[in-house]
């Protein structure tokens, strides 16, 4: 009888969301065929918007006037390790001016290699010390030496204070349930939705147009992994060594330092992985604001089209991710397996350190011959290969024999698929829009909820960028739409066949570690700029999570289920219809919220390839150095992240509750 | 008939100083669990905790826990022997109650004093071990001392002690991922006994381990504990276990202790039925003594004679083989009474007569 009385409470509230959903969308289909007499509903008034934009950059510039001896002096500290890592890494240290100066040389190129070498090997054995050996050797060999090597000085003094701001705030937001929900948790949402771009904005007018902004900007973008790494990692330690701690009488700062966190290791150094990719990502980016290195190289030739040397610096890019990703991620692993004992442990450093000391007795010994043989010094000319013109012969080629192709394609594109999506989307009347995303929200979880979407929704249009957002939304969406066409087909197939896994995780491995800049290139190079651009290299970028989470979900699948829908007779397609596709249902709507989160970061730097949309409103803005428009216009992209994220979750939420 | 048995056990030992007691200890979860405990004066049945939303994890435990015994808790899981060995040692802060160590409130001290009490007189082994998995046997072994702040040399020898006395020598530099399960608890163990507590706790400490390993680990508790004589609180849901280890047992049930006494006792005696069903399976000739079996003498012929503390089964086939009843002598050489070779007979049929 409960079982009839719920069945029949839980049956009419389906039916009347239906009707409430057609009326909606019926009410909105009004506004939208009454906009002569309704312009008000569909386009934001212009008088009405609210100068948001306007006092943010009243603020900015208040801040600037009064607090400059503030920025002035942390430009100053922090000048002071960087200028240390590039001179090491990059420059040469020099004393004194003019023709009688002291030049001490930077480390040797040579001894660079070998210690990369030495540090694969330490990690991860032979094959890992080759991998990350070769990678810096790429670098020197085709003549990417000092910038990469620029790019590397500002990571190696920003990731170290990613890591130790990222603790302090874990630990903080570990210890103090409140400071968490109330503090942490949002500032790291919005942190990780605000685009790369916004971040540039105020630093540059802060700290201006150097390296040290540049190194604050990746900074603060680099944080939040360490920080929740930190927070999950303390709340993982298995209470019996929390309560291990309390017998063996340990004091709270005991408690944390000698047991804690040392217990949740493994977890803090796939953070610190994290911190350090997300900061080569930063870096590349922040070379419009003065950070210089390989992102700066892409830069000035994409702005000259100079697709040779674009690729070039970005496959430099490229090793480097890999190294350094391969390279902290066999260190975290070496950390999660344990270690292991040594029979004797000796005093002597050198010899419970071969390789560290070896390692440094090499970057030494060929420092020190740079001084003497020009060869150690600096990459001789005669070894570097270069393959621009082969890159650009490879273009001239493509564009030569397939243009009428491309072309093709991309018109018929442009025609028949994004100029009516946009104009669909660019028309949606944005009263419409706060409706019915409002109540998908209500529908979904509650009224905090819809109040939260409507309200962020309504952010986007009183401040004038509804039209931009909508053009965000529209390139976004279609980008997401393509990425999961694309990519839950491919997980599927990954997770049913062993094989086709084994050939795809190493490739979405890598895309994954790549800096987002690094997908334009190659797109650019076929299609030049527009919204086909931007829309194939967010694809690209974006496509990942879409098969990690699928292929991960049906994997996860308890193997007993599977037995048992075998027991009872299904067949394989049944039993993969049937039992494990909706069993995996949530944790692939999760991998399609990752898409669309992807896609929006990516859509964001696309407007270097000339989309119309938020994008160009934060690049407008940073050339400008108007900060008010720019954070304004940031805000909106990252309204538009949080919005689509907690739907999304919402509605995981509801389908794993359902599912138990 | 118990209490002729408590008088007659009580009667030929000293009774040992209280270490460890608890009085009318609660341990409620759920808002307002400790008002709604004090206005009842501490006084609240199962129906009272459940009406007012509350979860009763230890309910009104009382006991006394006595200098060199070992003291176990035995309940299925879900019945709070770990929430109460915790109240014990204050990890989880009791709702109400008292917890008295050598008759001072513990819940009455303060941190720095709580800290202190922990580094150097109590010491706890854990079911899944909780070695720290960054440091080797050797550091693992010494941390609470390093913690107290002794230095290196000191520590260290201290360790290698230990490690001596639960046989992990030539493991030193071993870390815990390389160490079977049995091992790992030989470190957990050493590691508690490193600071030469006075007062053991025992959550579960063999119950991750295979059937073969926890016997032999039990063996080896029972060696250390006639080397160490620790005050020992032992929690298992593994009755045989209890049985096997145990001075005393407190047998808990949704968060009530709801009877203690020596093996003995309890197979003999038991409270409930619930006491009755652990009890059903167990060899009884090994845990029953002379003494519950004998009767008095009636001027038979005996054929030989026992303690009245030895198991029947040290001398049933003896006195199978004899036929005839043995007389139970006490300290003198005095006999109290005698046991029959049908009653022992009966005893290990599993026949229950009236009268015997």
């Amino acid at each position: 009888m409960t079982v009839t009385a719920s069945a029949s409470q839980t049956r009419p509230p389906i039916q009347r969301w239906l009707v409430i959903w057609v009326l909606a969308l019926a009410a909105v289909l009004v506004v939208f065929l009454l906009q002569d007499r309704l312009p008000w509903a569909v386009n934001y008034p212009v008088e009405a918007v609210v100068p948001v934009a306007d006092w943010v950059s009243a603020l900015m510039g208040w801040i600037k006037s009064n607090l400059s001896w503030l920025t002035r002096s942390v430009t100053a500290v922090l000048g002071v390790p960087l200028d240390f890592a590039l001179n090491l890494l990059a420059k040469n240290f020099k004393f004194g001016h003019g023709a009688d100066a002291f030049v001490l040389p930077r480390l040797s190129w040579v001894g660079v290699c070998a210690a990369a070498f030495l540090a694969g090997y330490a990690a991860g054995g032979r094959r890992l010390g080759l991998l990350v050996g070769g990678c810096f050797l790429y670098i020197a060999l085709f003549g990417q030496w000092t910038s990469a090597m620029l790019t590397l000085a500002l990571i190696s003094i920003a990731v170290p204070f990613c890591i130790v701001t990222g603790l302090f705030a874990g630990i903080w937001a570990w210890r103090k349930p409140w400071a968490e929900r109330f503090v942490v948790s949002p500032a790291l949402d919005l942190m990780q939705t605000i685009p790369t771009f916004a971040y540039l904005i105020p630093m540059l007018l802060l700290f201006g147009n150097s390296p040290v902004s540049a190194m604050i900007a990746t900074a603060i973008f680099a944080t939040p992994p360490m920080v929740r790494a930190t927070m999950l990692g303390l709340s993982r330690v298995p209470s019996e060594i929390d309560d291990f701690s309390e017998m063996a009488g340990c004091t709270a700062r005991q408690k944390l330092w000698r047991v804690l966190l040392p217990s949740a290791r493994p977890t803090l150094m796939v953070g610190v992985n994290q911190v350090i990719m997300l900061a080569l990502n930063m870096v590349i980016i922040a070379s419009m604001i003065g950070a210089g290195g390989l992102g700066y190289d892409v830069l000035l030739a994409l702005r000259a089209l100079k697709v040779g040397e674009a690729m070039e610096a970005g496959l430099a890019i490229v090793a480097l991710a890999i190294a350094l990703d391969r390279l902290s991620q066999a260190i975290a692993h070496k950390q999660a397996t344990g270690n292991v004992h040594r029979s004797s442990a000796s005093p002597r450093f050198w010899r419970r350190y071969p390789n560290l000391t070896l390692a440094i007795a090499i970057l030494v010994v060929t420092t020190l011959l740079g001084l003497f043989v020009q060869a150690f010094a600096a990459v001789p000319k005669a070894i570097t290969f270069t393959t621009a013109p082969l890159w650009k012969a490879a273009v001239n080629w493509v564009t030569i024999n397939f243009f009428d192709v491309i072309e093709a394609f991309r018109v018929a594109l442009i025609l028949n698929v994004l100029n009516p999506l946009r104009a669909f989307c660019e028309g949606f009347p944005w009263l419409g829009a706060v409706f019915l995303l409002g109540l998908a929200g209500y529908q979904l979880s509650g009224l905090r909820l819809a109040a939260l979407v409507a309200a962020l929704t309504a952010f986007c249009a009183i401040t004038g960028l509804w039209e931009k957002t909508m053009a965000t939304v529209y390139l976004c969406g279609i980008s997401a739409f393509i990425a999961c066409l694309i990519g839950i087909p491919i997980g599927l197939a990954a997770a049913r066949s062993d094989r086709f896994e084994k050939i795809v995780t190493p490739v979405i491995d890598t895309l994954q570690v790549l800096p987002s800049f690094c997908f334009i290139i190659p797109v650019v190079m076929l299609f030049r700029v527009g919204d086909v651009t931007a829309m194939i290299a967010t694809v690209a970028f974006a496509v990942v999570p879409a098969i990690r989470y699928t292929n991960h979900g049906i994997r996860q699948v308890p193997p007993a289920l599977i037995e048992a829908a075998k027991v009872s007779g299904c067949t394989p397609r049944q039993t993969f219809f049937r039992v494990q596709l909706p069993l995996a249902l949530p944790e692939i709507m999760l991998g399609v919220n990752q898409t669309i989160l992807m896609a929006l970061a990516m859509i964001i730097i696309c407007a270097m390839v000339g989309t119309r949309d938020l994008g160009q409103e934060v690049f407008i803005a940073l050339s400008k150095a108007d900060s008010g428009r720019g954070i304004v216009a940031g805000l909106a992209i990252a309204f538009i992240g949080i919005v689509a994220d907690r739907l999304f979750n919402a509605w995981t939420a509801k389908a794993r509750a359902r599912l138990g | 008939m118990t209490e002729a048995i408590e008088q007659a056990s009580n009667a030929g030992k000293n009774p040992r100083p209280i270490k460890l007691a608890c009085r009318n200890v609660w341990k409620l979860f759920g808002s307002n669990a400790a008002d709604f405990i004090r206005e009842r004066d501490g006084k609240a049945s199962m129906a009272d905790v459940s009406a007012a939303g509350l979860v009763g994890a230890v309910r009104a435990v009382d006991l006394e826990i006595r200098q060199g015994e070992i003291f176990i808790i035995m309940g299925l899981s879900g019945s709070g022997k770990s929430t109460l060995v915790r109240c014990m040692s204050r990890l989880v802060e009791p709702t109400h109650g008292k917890v008295e160590f050598e008759g001072k409130d513990l819940l009455k001290i303060s941190d720095a004093a709580l800290i202190e009490l922990r580094r150097h007189r109590m010491g706890m082994v854990f079911q899944n071990f909780a070695l720290l998995p960054h440091l080797n046997v050797l550091d693992n072994i010494a941390f609470p001392l390093s913690i107290q702040g002794q230095d290196r040399s000191t520590r260290e020898a201290r360790a290698r002690e230990v490690i001596e006395l639960v046989g992990l020598r030539g493991r030193e530099h071993f870390y815990p991922r390389e160490l079977s399960g049995g091992q790992q608890q030989r470190v957990g163990i050493a590691r508690s006994l490193a600071t030469k507590p006075e007062i053991w706790f025992l959550d579960e400490p063999f119950s991750a381990l295979d059937p073969l390993i926890r016997r032999e680990m039990q063996d080896e508790l029972m060696r250390l504990q006639t080397m160490l004589h620790k005050t020992i609180v032992f929690i298992t849901h593994d009755f045989d276990e209890a049985i096997r280890l145990a001075d005393r047992i407190a047998i808990m049930k949704d968060g009530e202790v709801i009877q203690i006494g020596t093996p003995e006792e309890l197979v003999v005696n038991p409270a409930t039925d619930y006491v009755a069903e652990f009890t059903r399976d167990v060899d009884r000739a090994k845990v029953i003594s002379a003494r519950s079996l004998m009767r008095a003498c009636d001027g038979a012929e005996h054929g030989g004679t026992v303690a009245p503390e030895a198991k029947i089964a040290s001398f049933s086939a003896s006195i199978v083989a004899a036929g005839k009843p043995f007389a139970v002598i006490n300290g003198t050489g005095t006999p109290i009474g005698e046991v029959t070779p049908q009653a022992v007979i009966d005893l290990l049929a599993g026949i229950e007569r009236a009268g015997a």
